[in-house]
Protein backbone atom coordinates (compact mmCIF):
# COMPACT_ATOMS: atom_id res chain seq x y z
CA UNK A 1 0.00 0.00 0.00
CA UNK A 2 1.27 3.25 -0.95
CA UNK A 3 1.49 5.66 2.32
CA UNK A 4 3.16 8.40 0.36
CA UNK A 5 2.69 9.58 -3.16
CA UNK A 6 4.14 12.51 -4.62
CA UNK A 7 3.19 12.91 -8.46
CA UNK A 8 5.19 15.19 -10.55
CA UNK A 9 5.50 18.16 -7.75
CA UNK A 10 7.22 21.06 -8.07
CA UNK A 11 7.66 24.52 -5.91
CA UNK A 12 8.92 28.09 -7.50
CA UNK A 13 9.83 30.61 -4.92
CA UNK A 14 9.54 33.39 -7.70
CA UNK A 15 12.33 32.85 -10.26
CA UNK A 16 14.15 30.34 -7.93
CA UNK A 17 13.22 26.32 -8.87
CA UNK A 18 12.98 24.43 -5.15
CA UNK A 19 11.58 21.73 -6.58
CA UNK A 20 10.75 20.67 -10.07
CA UNK A 21 8.92 17.33 -11.55
CA UNK A 22 9.69 15.32 -8.57
CA UNK A 23 7.96 11.85 -8.41
CA UNK A 24 8.36 9.45 -5.78
CA UNK A 25 6.18 6.65 -3.64
CA UNK A 26 6.70 5.37 -0.22
CA UNK A 27 5.18 2.21 0.43
CA UNK A 28 4.38 0.87 4.00
CA UNK A 29 7.54 -0.65 6.10
CA UNK A 30 10.27 1.13 3.09
CA UNK A 31 12.98 2.86 4.61
CA UNK A 32 14.27 5.67 1.46
CA UNK A 33 17.03 8.13 1.67
CA UNK A 34 16.51 11.62 0.31
CA UNK A 35 20.11 12.20 -0.54
CA UNK A 36 21.55 16.15 -1.98
CA UNK A 37 23.74 18.95 -1.13
CA UNK A 38 22.10 22.36 0.62
CA UNK A 39 19.63 23.53 -1.27
CA UNK A 40 18.65 20.67 -3.56
CA UNK A 41 15.32 20.83 -2.45
CA UNK A 42 15.07 17.82 0.12
CA UNK A 43 13.54 20.11 3.16
CA UNK A 44 11.25 21.76 0.51
CA UNK A 45 10.33 18.42 -0.41
CA UNK A 46 9.59 17.32 3.28
CA UNK A 47 7.81 20.62 4.06
CA UNK A 48 5.62 20.10 1.21
CA UNK A 49 4.37 16.85 2.17
CA UNK A 50 4.04 18.12 5.75
CA UNK A 51 1.15 21.03 4.42
CA UNK A 52 3.68 23.44 5.83
CA UNK A 53 4.37 24.81 2.34
CA UNK A 54 1.86 25.12 -0.70
CA UNK A 55 2.87 23.29 -3.88
CA UNK A 56 3.23 25.26 -6.97
CA UNK A 57 1.83 22.27 -9.10
CA UNK A 58 1.87 18.59 -8.74
CA UNK A 59 -0.02 16.51 -6.42
CA UNK A 60 0.86 14.70 -2.96
CA UNK A 61 -0.90 12.59 -0.85
CA UNK A 62 -0.32 11.02 2.17
CA UNK A 63 -2.84 7.62 2.84
CA UNK A 64 -4.88 9.46 0.26
CA UNK A 65 -5.23 12.18 2.14
CA UNK A 66 -4.57 16.08 0.97
CA UNK A 67 -1.37 17.49 2.90
CA UNK A 68 -1.52 19.29 5.57
CA UNK A 69 -5.01 17.98 6.49
CA UNK A 70 -5.62 17.00 10.01
CA UNK A 71 -5.67 13.22 9.30
CA UNK A 72 -2.55 13.41 7.46
CA UNK A 73 -0.67 15.15 10.19
CA UNK A 74 -1.61 12.82 12.48
CA UNK A 75 -0.61 9.88 10.82
CA UNK A 76 3.44 11.72 10.95
CA UNK A 77 6.20 11.54 12.68
CA UNK A 78 8.31 14.78 12.04
CA UNK A 79 11.61 15.17 12.87
CA UNK A 80 12.95 18.83 11.78
CA UNK A 81 16.68 19.27 10.93
CA UNK A 82 17.13 21.57 13.51
CA UNK A 83 14.66 22.16 16.20
CA UNK A 84 15.38 23.85 19.60
CA UNK A 85 13.20 23.07 22.49
CA UNK A 86 12.19 25.49 25.15
CA UNK A 87 15.03 25.59 27.33
CA UNK A 88 13.06 25.75 30.45
CA UNK A 89 11.18 22.88 30.14
CA UNK A 90 12.63 19.32 31.11
CA UNK A 91 13.07 16.58 28.56
CA UNK A 92 10.03 14.51 29.84
CA UNK A 93 7.80 17.77 30.18
CA UNK A 94 8.27 18.56 26.19
CA UNK A 95 7.75 15.26 25.74
CA UNK A 96 4.46 15.02 27.39
CA UNK A 97 3.17 18.09 25.64
CA UNK A 98 3.37 16.79 22.27
CA UNK A 99 2.22 13.41 23.23
CA UNK A 100 -1.54 15.22 24.16
CA UNK A 101 -1.22 17.00 21.07
CA UNK A 102 -1.04 13.88 19.24
CA UNK A 103 -3.18 12.00 21.67
CA UNK A 104 -1.02 9.53 22.99
CA UNK A 105 -0.80 8.06 26.75
CA UNK A 106 1.93 9.95 28.60
CA UNK A 107 3.12 6.73 29.52
CA UNK A 108 4.09 5.67 25.56
CA UNK A 109 6.06 9.05 26.08
CA UNK A 110 8.26 7.90 28.96
CA UNK A 111 9.02 4.44 26.96
CA UNK A 112 9.90 6.32 24.03
CA UNK A 113 12.14 8.42 26.37
CA UNK A 114 13.83 5.21 27.48
CA UNK A 115 14.27 4.08 23.73
CA UNK A 116 16.05 7.16 23.10
CA UNK A 117 18.00 6.75 25.79
CA UNK A 118 17.13 9.85 27.82
CA UNK A 119 15.50 8.35 30.89
CA UNK A 120 18.52 9.74 33.06
CA UNK A 121 17.84 13.43 31.86
CA UNK A 122 14.43 13.42 31.27
CA UNK A 123 13.92 16.01 34.32
CA UNK A 124 16.51 17.38 33.46
CA UNK A 125 15.64 21.04 31.89
CA UNK A 126 16.55 20.73 27.87
CA UNK A 127 19.23 23.86 28.11
CA UNK A 128 21.74 21.52 29.63
CA UNK A 129 20.92 18.95 27.11
CA UNK A 130 24.04 17.95 24.32
CA UNK A 131 23.09 18.53 21.06
CA UNK A 132 22.85 15.13 20.41
CA UNK A 133 20.45 14.30 23.46
CA UNK A 134 18.30 17.29 22.23
CA UNK A 135 18.36 15.36 18.30
CA UNK A 136 16.96 12.43 20.87
CA UNK A 137 14.01 14.57 21.94
CA UNK A 138 13.57 15.69 18.89
CA UNK A 139 13.65 12.21 17.83
CA UNK A 140 11.22 10.56 20.45
CA UNK A 141 8.17 12.78 19.40
CA UNK A 142 8.97 12.08 15.76
CA UNK A 143 8.00 8.74 17.18
CA UNK A 144 5.03 9.40 19.23
CA UNK A 145 1.71 7.31 18.26
CA UNK A 146 3.24 4.77 16.20
CA UNK A 147 3.29 6.97 12.84
CA UNK A 148 2.20 5.54 9.63
CA UNK A 149 4.90 8.27 7.45
CA UNK A 150 8.11 8.88 9.36
CA UNK A 151 9.83 12.40 7.82
CA UNK A 152 13.59 12.73 9.53
CA UNK A 153 15.34 15.55 8.07
CA UNK A 154 19.20 15.19 9.00
CA UNK A 155 18.29 12.69 11.56
CA UNK A 156 22.12 11.67 12.86
CA UNK A 157 23.23 15.40 12.67
CA UNK A 158 25.23 16.10 16.01
CA UNK A 159 25.06 12.14 16.98
CA UNK A 160 28.24 10.59 17.78
CA UNK A 161 28.76 7.19 15.72
CA UNK A 162 27.19 5.07 18.54
CA UNK A 163 24.09 6.64 18.98
CA UNK A 164 24.03 7.13 14.89
CA UNK A 165 24.05 3.19 15.24
CA UNK A 166 21.57 2.81 17.58
CA UNK A 167 19.03 5.32 15.95
CA UNK A 168 19.17 3.15 13.22
CA UNK A 169 18.25 -0.08 14.75
CA UNK A 170 14.96 2.37 15.61
CA UNK A 171 14.47 3.02 12.60
CA UNK A 172 14.68 -0.44 11.47
CA UNK A 173 12.15 -1.73 14.65
CA UNK A 174 9.53 1.33 12.98
CA UNK A 175 10.04 0.21 9.75
CA UNK A 176 9.12 -3.41 10.53
CA UNK A 177 5.98 -2.44 12.34
CA UNK A 178 4.95 -0.89 8.87
CA UNK A 179 6.00 2.53 8.93
CA UNK A 180 7.26 4.03 5.93
CA UNK A 181 10.80 5.81 6.71
CA UNK A 182 11.46 9.05 4.54
CA UNK A 183 15.16 10.54 5.67
CA UNK A 184 17.41 12.93 4.58
CA UNK A 185 21.17 12.84 5.13
CA UNK A 186 25.08 13.72 4.27
CA UNK A 187 26.42 11.08 6.15
CA UNK A 188 26.63 8.69 3.63
CA UNK A 189 28.47 5.72 4.66
CA UNK A 190 26.09 4.91 7.42
CA UNK A 191 23.34 4.69 4.70
CA UNK A 192 24.15 1.63 2.76
CA UNK A 193 22.96 -0.93 4.61
CA UNK A 194 20.43 0.81 6.55
CA UNK A 195 18.30 1.55 3.33
CA UNK A 196 15.83 -0.02 1.40
CA UNK A 197 15.76 2.65 -1.43
CA UNK A 198 17.63 5.55 -2.67
CA UNK A 199 16.72 9.22 -4.23
CA UNK A 200 19.21 11.78 -5.04
CA UNK A 201 18.02 15.19 -5.56
CA UNK A 202 19.99 18.05 -6.88
CA UNK A 203 19.08 21.60 -7.74
CA UNK A 204 15.28 20.46 -7.32
CA UNK A 205 15.46 17.66 -9.80
CA UNK A 206 15.54 14.03 -9.11
CA UNK A 207 18.29 12.40 -10.47
CA UNK A 208 17.62 8.50 -9.40
CA UNK A 209 15.59 6.78 -7.02
CA UNK A 210 16.31 3.28 -6.65
CA UNK A 211 17.94 0.61 -4.74
CA UNK A 212 21.43 0.46 -3.88
CA UNK A 213 22.84 -2.65 -6.26
CA UNK A 214 20.59 -1.54 -8.80
CA UNK A 215 22.53 2.55 -8.66
CA UNK A 216 25.70 0.45 -8.40
CA UNK A 217 24.65 -1.76 -12.05
CA UNK A 218 23.74 0.80 -13.60
CA UNK A 219 25.99 3.78 -12.75
CA UNK A 220 28.89 0.57 -14.02
CA UNK A 221 31.08 2.70 -11.67
CA UNK A 222 34.79 0.35 -11.84
CA UNK A 223 35.68 -1.93 -8.83
CA UNK A 224 38.93 -0.42 -7.15
CA UNK A 225 41.53 -3.17 -6.67
CA UNK A 226 45.09 -2.77 -5.01
CA UNK A 227 47.69 -5.69 -4.67
CA UNK A 228 50.58 -4.94 -2.64
CA UNK A 229 54.04 -6.56 -3.56
CA UNK A 230 57.90 -4.99 -2.89
CA UNK A 231 59.24 -2.36 -4.49
CA UNK A 232 61.10 -4.66 -6.54
CA UNK A 233 58.39 -6.60 -8.29
CA UNK A 234 55.99 -3.96 -7.96
CA UNK A 235 56.53 -2.79 -11.86
CA UNK A 236 57.02 -5.98 -12.74
CA UNK A 237 53.15 -6.58 -11.59
CA UNK A 238 51.97 -3.45 -12.61
CA UNK A 239 53.20 -4.81 -15.80
CA UNK A 240 51.43 -8.38 -16.04
CA UNK A 241 48.26 -7.43 -14.65
CA UNK A 242 47.97 -3.76 -16.32
CA UNK A 243 47.44 -1.84 -13.91
CA UNK A 244 49.97 1.32 -12.26
CA UNK A 245 52.39 1.17 -9.71
CA UNK A 246 51.15 3.23 -6.68
CA UNK A 247 53.17 4.32 -3.58
CA UNK A 248 56.39 2.18 -4.52
CA UNK A 249 55.06 -0.76 -3.63
CA UNK A 250 51.79 -1.46 -4.56
CA UNK A 251 49.52 -1.74 -7.57
CA UNK A 252 46.51 0.19 -8.15
CA UNK A 253 43.58 -1.46 -11.05
CA UNK A 254 39.98 -0.84 -12.10
CA UNK A 255 37.92 -4.05 -13.05
CA UNK A 256 33.78 -3.99 -13.86
CA UNK A 257 31.84 -6.08 -11.91
CA UNK A 258 32.10 -9.38 -14.51
CA UNK A 259 35.17 -8.67 -14.60
CA UNK A 260 36.12 -9.13 -11.06
CA UNK A 261 36.35 -12.80 -10.37
CA UNK A 262 38.94 -13.74 -13.26
CA UNK A 263 40.89 -10.77 -12.39
CA UNK A 264 41.25 -12.25 -9.20
CA UNK A 265 41.94 -15.40 -10.26
CA UNK A 266 44.88 -13.94 -12.46
CA UNK A 267 46.58 -11.84 -9.09
CA UNK A 268 46.39 -15.38 -6.63
CA UNK A 269 47.73 -16.90 -9.89
CA UNK A 270 51.31 -14.86 -8.98
CA UNK A 271 51.78 -16.71 -5.78
CA UNK A 272 54.45 -15.26 -3.47
CA UNK A 273 54.62 -11.96 -4.84
CA UNK A 274 51.17 -10.80 -3.69
CA UNK A 275 51.51 -9.63 -0.08
CA UNK A 276 48.07 -8.31 0.52
CA UNK A 277 44.59 -7.53 -1.67
CA UNK A 278 41.98 -4.96 -0.78
CA UNK A 279 38.66 -4.52 -3.02
CA UNK A 280 36.76 -1.76 -2.93
CA UNK A 281 33.08 -1.13 -4.53
CA UNK A 282 32.00 1.89 -5.80
CA UNK A 283 31.30 3.60 -2.39
CA UNK A 284 27.57 5.19 -1.62
CA UNK A 285 29.76 9.04 -1.55
CA UNK A 286 31.23 8.16 -5.31
CA UNK A 287 27.53 6.60 -6.60
CA UNK A 288 26.45 10.03 -5.11
CA UNK A 289 28.83 12.13 -6.72
CA UNK A 290 28.94 9.94 -10.42
CA UNK A 291 24.31 10.60 -9.91
CA UNK A 292 24.56 14.02 -8.94
CA UNK A 293 26.93 15.63 -11.45
CA UNK A 294 26.54 13.55 -14.45
CA UNK A 295 27.10 16.64 -16.76
CA UNK A 296 30.17 17.29 -15.57
CA UNK A 297 31.72 13.88 -15.83
CA UNK A 298 30.19 13.75 -19.13
CA UNK A 299 32.78 16.31 -20.37
CA UNK B 1 -8.54 19.93 23.98
CA UNK B 2 -5.22 20.63 22.07
CA UNK B 3 -5.48 24.49 23.24
CA UNK B 4 -5.56 22.96 26.61
CA UNK B 5 -2.33 20.74 26.68
CA UNK B 6 -1.06 24.80 24.23
CA UNK B 7 -2.21 26.75 27.74
CA UNK B 8 -0.65 24.08 30.26
CA UNK B 9 2.84 24.52 28.51
CA UNK B 10 2.61 27.93 28.18
CA UNK B 11 1.82 28.09 31.41
CA UNK B 12 4.61 26.14 32.54
CA UNK B 13 7.12 28.18 30.44
CA UNK B 14 5.47 30.97 32.55
CA UNK B 15 6.10 29.54 35.27
CA UNK B 16 9.72 29.08 34.69
CA UNK B 17 10.77 31.98 33.42
CA UNK B 18 9.64 34.18 36.38
CA UNK B 19 6.56 35.67 34.08
CA UNK B 20 4.04 35.01 36.89
CA UNK B 21 6.34 35.81 39.55
CA UNK B 22 7.25 38.93 37.87
CA UNK B 23 4.08 40.57 37.32
CA UNK B 24 2.99 39.32 40.90
CA UNK B 25 5.29 41.33 42.52
CA UNK B 26 4.61 44.50 39.86
CA UNK B 27 1.18 44.14 41.09
CA UNK B 28 1.37 43.53 44.40
CA UNK B 29 4.05 46.01 45.21
CA UNK B 30 2.54 49.15 43.07
CA UNK B 31 -1.58 48.03 44.79
CA UNK B 32 -0.10 48.39 48.46
CA UNK B 33 1.99 51.11 48.32
CA UNK B 34 -0.84 53.20 46.36
CA UNK B 35 -3.34 51.53 48.75
CA UNK B 36 -1.42 52.77 51.75
CA UNK B 37 0.09 56.05 50.43
CA UNK B 38 -3.43 57.09 48.32
CA UNK B 39 -5.62 56.88 51.76
CA UNK B 40 -3.27 59.61 53.33
CA UNK B 41 -4.53 63.07 51.73
CA UNK B 42 -8.31 61.86 52.45
CA UNK B 43 -7.79 61.69 55.80
CA UNK B 44 -11.69 62.97 57.32
CA UNK B 45 -13.09 63.70 53.81
CA UNK B 46 -15.56 60.54 54.52
CA UNK B 47 -14.43 59.89 50.72
CA UNK B 48 -15.11 55.71 50.62
CA UNK B 49 -11.22 55.08 51.47
CA UNK B 50 -11.98 51.93 48.46
CA UNK B 51 -12.77 54.83 46.15
CA UNK B 52 -9.59 56.47 46.33
CA UNK B 53 -7.08 53.11 46.59
CA UNK B 54 -9.11 52.03 42.92
CA UNK B 55 -8.42 55.59 41.42
CA UNK B 56 -4.90 55.27 42.03
CA UNK B 57 -4.59 52.02 41.22
CA UNK B 58 -6.54 52.34 38.12
CA UNK B 59 -4.22 55.40 37.32
CA UNK B 60 -1.10 52.76 37.54
CA UNK B 61 -2.68 50.12 35.81
CA UNK B 62 -3.57 51.94 32.43
CA UNK B 63 0.21 52.03 32.16
CA UNK B 64 0.98 48.13 33.62
CA UNK B 65 -1.61 46.00 32.29
CA UNK B 66 -0.86 47.09 28.62
CA UNK B 67 2.98 46.64 29.73
CA UNK B 68 2.94 43.33 31.04
CA UNK B 69 0.24 42.18 28.46
CA UNK B 70 2.46 43.07 25.31
CA UNK B 71 5.87 41.37 27.35
CA UNK B 72 3.69 38.80 27.89
CA UNK B 73 2.67 37.97 24.22
CA UNK B 74 5.72 39.55 22.27
CA UNK B 75 7.55 36.33 22.01
CA UNK B 76 4.70 33.97 21.07
CA UNK B 77 4.55 33.34 17.63
CA UNK B 78 8.08 35.28 16.68
CA UNK B 79 9.93 33.41 19.23
CA UNK B 80 8.69 29.82 18.34
CA UNK B 81 9.06 30.92 14.64
CA UNK B 82 12.89 30.88 15.95
CA UNK B 83 13.80 28.52 17.28
CA UNK B 84 12.08 25.88 14.68
CA UNK B 85 9.37 24.47 17.12
CA UNK B 86 6.43 26.33 15.25
CA UNK B 87 6.98 24.14 12.13
CA UNK B 88 7.45 21.28 14.44
CA UNK B 89 4.18 22.26 16.46
CA UNK B 90 2.31 22.90 13.39
CA UNK B 91 2.62 19.70 11.96
CA UNK B 92 0.61 18.36 14.66
CA UNK B 93 -3.06 17.81 14.07
CA UNK B 94 -4.18 21.19 15.62
CA UNK B 95 -4.95 24.22 13.83
CA UNK B 96 -3.36 28.00 14.47
CA UNK B 97 -6.65 29.18 15.95
CA UNK B 98 -6.06 26.52 18.69
CA UNK B 99 -2.30 27.36 19.52
CA UNK B 100 -3.38 30.96 19.60
CA UNK B 101 -5.91 29.77 21.73
CA UNK B 102 -4.28 28.39 24.33
CA UNK B 103 -1.57 30.88 24.36
CA UNK B 104 -4.03 33.13 25.34
CA UNK B 105 -5.81 31.77 27.63
CA UNK B 106 -2.51 30.87 29.59
CA UNK B 107 -1.54 34.48 29.44
CA UNK B 108 -4.70 35.84 30.47
CA UNK B 109 -4.70 33.72 33.03
CA UNK B 110 -1.00 34.85 34.13
CA UNK B 111 -2.00 38.30 33.90
CA UNK B 112 -5.22 37.61 35.99
CA UNK B 113 -4.00 35.94 38.27
CA UNK B 114 -1.63 38.99 38.94
CA UNK B 115 -4.34 41.69 38.98
CA UNK B 116 -5.86 39.40 41.13
CA UNK B 117 -3.63 39.25 43.81
CA UNK B 118 -2.91 42.96 43.47
CA UNK B 119 -6.42 43.82 43.99
CA UNK B 120 -7.08 41.46 47.27
CA UNK B 121 -4.38 43.41 49.23
CA UNK B 122 -5.91 46.50 48.31
CA UNK B 123 -8.93 44.79 49.28
CA UNK B 124 -7.10 43.05 52.33
CA UNK B 125 -5.03 46.56 53.53
CA UNK B 126 -8.11 48.75 53.11
CA UNK B 127 -10.22 46.55 55.38
CA UNK B 128 -7.55 46.64 58.12
CA UNK B 129 -7.11 50.29 58.06
CA UNK B 130 -10.60 51.21 57.92
CA UNK B 131 -11.88 48.50 58.73
CA UNK B 132 -15.16 46.80 56.55
CA UNK B 133 -17.95 48.48 57.38
CA UNK B 134 -19.28 50.89 54.93
CA UNK B 135 -16.73 49.92 51.94
CA UNK B 136 -18.33 49.47 48.19
CA UNK B 137 -16.37 46.67 46.65
CA UNK B 138 -17.92 47.32 43.30
CA UNK B 139 -15.42 49.42 41.90
CA UNK B 140 -12.93 46.47 42.75
CA UNK B 141 -14.51 43.85 40.95
CA UNK B 142 -14.89 46.74 37.71
CA UNK B 143 -11.21 46.99 37.79
CA UNK B 144 -10.59 43.34 37.95
CA UNK B 145 -12.71 43.02 35.09
CA UNK B 146 -11.80 45.48 33.29
CA UNK B 147 -8.05 45.05 33.53
CA UNK B 148 -8.78 41.49 32.31
CA UNK B 149 -10.40 43.40 28.66
CA UNK B 150 -7.74 45.52 29.03
CA UNK B 151 -4.89 42.61 29.18
CA UNK B 152 -6.71 40.77 26.72
CA UNK B 153 -6.48 43.15 23.98
CA UNK B 154 -3.04 43.82 24.42
CA UNK B 155 -2.08 40.18 24.34
CA UNK B 156 -3.95 40.36 20.80
CA UNK B 157 -1.37 43.32 19.81
CA UNK B 158 1.23 41.56 21.15
CA UNK B 159 0.54 38.20 18.93
CA UNK B 160 -0.38 40.62 16.16
CA UNK B 161 2.82 42.36 16.28
CA UNK B 162 4.92 38.56 17.33
CA UNK B 163 3.23 37.10 13.75
CA UNK B 164 3.94 40.15 11.85
CA UNK B 165 7.74 40.38 12.92
CA UNK B 166 8.65 36.93 13.03
CA UNK B 167 11.85 38.12 14.83
CA UNK B 168 11.71 38.23 18.66
CA UNK B 169 14.22 40.83 18.45
CA UNK B 170 12.04 43.12 16.04
CA UNK B 171 8.93 42.21 17.84
CA UNK B 172 10.20 43.48 21.48
CA UNK B 173 11.03 47.04 19.73
CA UNK B 174 7.70 47.38 18.17
CA UNK B 175 5.99 46.19 21.40
CA UNK B 176 7.29 48.91 23.38
CA UNK B 177 7.18 51.67 20.52
CA UNK B 178 2.78 50.34 20.70
CA UNK B 179 3.30 50.92 24.36
CA UNK B 180 4.48 54.07 24.34
CA UNK B 181 2.02 55.33 21.35
CA UNK B 182 -1.18 53.99 23.08
CA UNK B 183 -0.58 55.16 26.58
CA UNK B 184 1.28 57.82 26.67
CA UNK B 185 2.00 59.29 23.27
CA UNK B 186 -2.05 59.43 22.57
CA UNK B 187 -3.33 61.30 24.98
CA UNK B 188 -0.43 64.05 24.72
CA UNK B 189 -2.02 64.09 21.02
CA UNK B 190 -4.96 64.96 21.84
CA UNK B 191 -4.34 67.01 24.72
CA UNK B 192 -2.30 69.06 22.30
CA UNK B 193 -5.18 69.04 20.04
CA UNK B 194 -7.74 70.09 22.83
CA UNK B 195 -5.41 73.08 23.55
CA UNK B 196 -5.08 74.13 19.69
CA UNK B 197 -8.90 73.44 18.87
CA UNK B 198 -9.58 75.78 22.38
CA UNK B 199 -12.83 74.19 22.75
CA UNK B 200 -14.14 74.23 19.46
CA UNK B 201 -16.05 71.69 17.76
CA UNK B 202 -13.23 69.13 17.95
CA UNK B 203 -13.51 69.15 21.94
CA UNK B 204 -17.29 68.63 21.20
CA UNK B 205 -17.51 65.98 18.96
CA UNK B 206 -14.62 64.16 17.61
CA UNK B 207 -12.20 64.48 20.99
CA UNK B 208 -14.95 61.70 23.03
CA UNK B 209 -14.81 59.22 20.56
CA UNK B 210 -10.91 59.39 19.61
CA UNK B 211 -10.60 59.48 23.18
CA UNK B 212 -12.77 56.01 23.69
CA UNK B 213 -11.06 54.61 20.73
CA UNK B 214 -7.93 53.92 22.63
CA UNK B 215 -8.40 51.30 25.14
CA UNK B 216 -6.20 52.39 27.78
CA UNK B 217 -8.57 55.49 27.59
CA UNK B 218 -11.67 53.71 27.72
CA UNK B 219 -10.21 51.91 31.02
CA UNK B 220 -9.41 54.56 32.67
CA UNK B 221 -12.58 56.41 32.12
CA UNK B 222 -15.04 53.29 32.80
CA UNK B 223 -13.17 53.22 35.91
CA UNK B 224 -13.17 57.06 37.07
CA UNK B 225 -15.56 57.52 39.47
CA UNK B 226 -17.38 60.79 37.33
CA UNK B 227 -17.22 63.25 40.82
CA UNK B 228 -13.84 65.51 41.11
CA UNK B 229 -11.33 62.81 41.91
CA UNK B 230 -11.45 61.96 37.89
CA UNK B 231 -10.68 66.01 36.84
CA UNK B 232 -7.78 65.81 39.92
CA UNK B 233 -6.27 62.41 38.32
CA UNK B 234 -6.18 63.34 34.63
CA UNK B 235 -6.57 66.45 33.04
CA UNK B 236 -8.81 64.07 30.21
CA UNK B 237 -11.17 62.88 32.41
CA UNK B 238 -13.55 65.47 32.58
CA UNK B 239 -14.38 65.96 29.22
CA UNK B 240 -14.02 62.43 28.01
CA UNK B 241 -16.42 61.48 30.26
CA UNK B 242 -18.89 63.13 27.35
CA UNK B 243 -18.78 60.08 25.15
CA UNK B 244 -20.65 58.16 28.29
CA UNK B 245 -20.63 54.53 29.55
CA UNK B 246 -21.60 52.13 26.84
CA UNK B 247 -19.26 53.64 24.66
CA UNK B 248 -16.58 52.82 27.27
CA UNK B 249 -17.69 49.62 27.58
CA UNK B 250 -18.07 48.87 23.99
CA UNK B 251 -14.31 49.73 23.11
CA UNK B 252 -13.14 47.51 26.21
CA UNK B 253 -15.12 45.08 24.73
CA UNK B 254 -14.53 44.71 21.36
CA UNK B 255 -10.88 45.33 21.44
CA UNK B 256 -9.93 42.07 22.59
CA UNK B 257 -12.26 40.52 19.89
CA UNK B 258 -10.78 42.84 17.31
CA UNK B 259 -6.83 42.40 18.48
CA UNK B 260 -7.18 38.63 18.19
CA UNK B 261 -8.70 38.46 15.18
CA UNK B 262 -6.41 40.47 13.59
CA UNK B 263 -3.23 38.21 15.30
CA UNK B 264 -4.91 35.21 13.99
CA UNK B 265 -5.32 36.73 10.49
CA UNK B 266 -1.27 37.05 10.49
CA UNK B 267 -0.55 34.06 11.89
CA UNK B 268 -2.34 32.16 9.16
CA UNK B 269 -0.74 34.02 6.64
CA UNK B 270 2.93 32.76 8.32
CA UNK B 271 4.69 30.13 6.80
CA UNK B 272 7.01 28.68 9.35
Amino acid sequence: MTVLGIENVSKSYGEVHSVQGVSLNLGEGERVALLGHNGAGKTTLMRMVLGLTPLTSGSIQVLGMPPGSRKARAAIGFLPESVAFHGALTGREQLHHFARLKGVKRRVADDLLERVGLTHAMNRKIRTYSKGMRQRVGLAQALLGQPRLALLDEPTSGLDPISRHEFYDIVDDLAKTGTAVLLSSHALTELESRTDRIAIMSKGHLLANDSLSNLRKAARLPIQVRVKATAETADDMAARLGGSRVNGASVALEVQQEGKVSLLGQITGLGDLVKDIDVTPASLEELYRHYSVPKQEGK
Amino acid sequence: MSSIAIARIELLIARRNMWVFTSLILMGLFSSVLTLAGGAPTGTLGVDPLLIATTSITTLSVYLIPLIGLLLSFDAIAGEAERGTLALSLTYPLSRGEILLGKFLAHLVVLGFAVAVGLALTAGLTIWKYGSADLNYLPLLKLFATSLALGAAFLGIGYTISALAKQTGVASGIVIIVWLICVVLYDLGLLGALVADGGGTFTKTIFPWLLVANPADAFRLINMPTDTVSTLATGLGAAGQASGFAPQLASLLLWPIFALGLAWGAFRRIEP
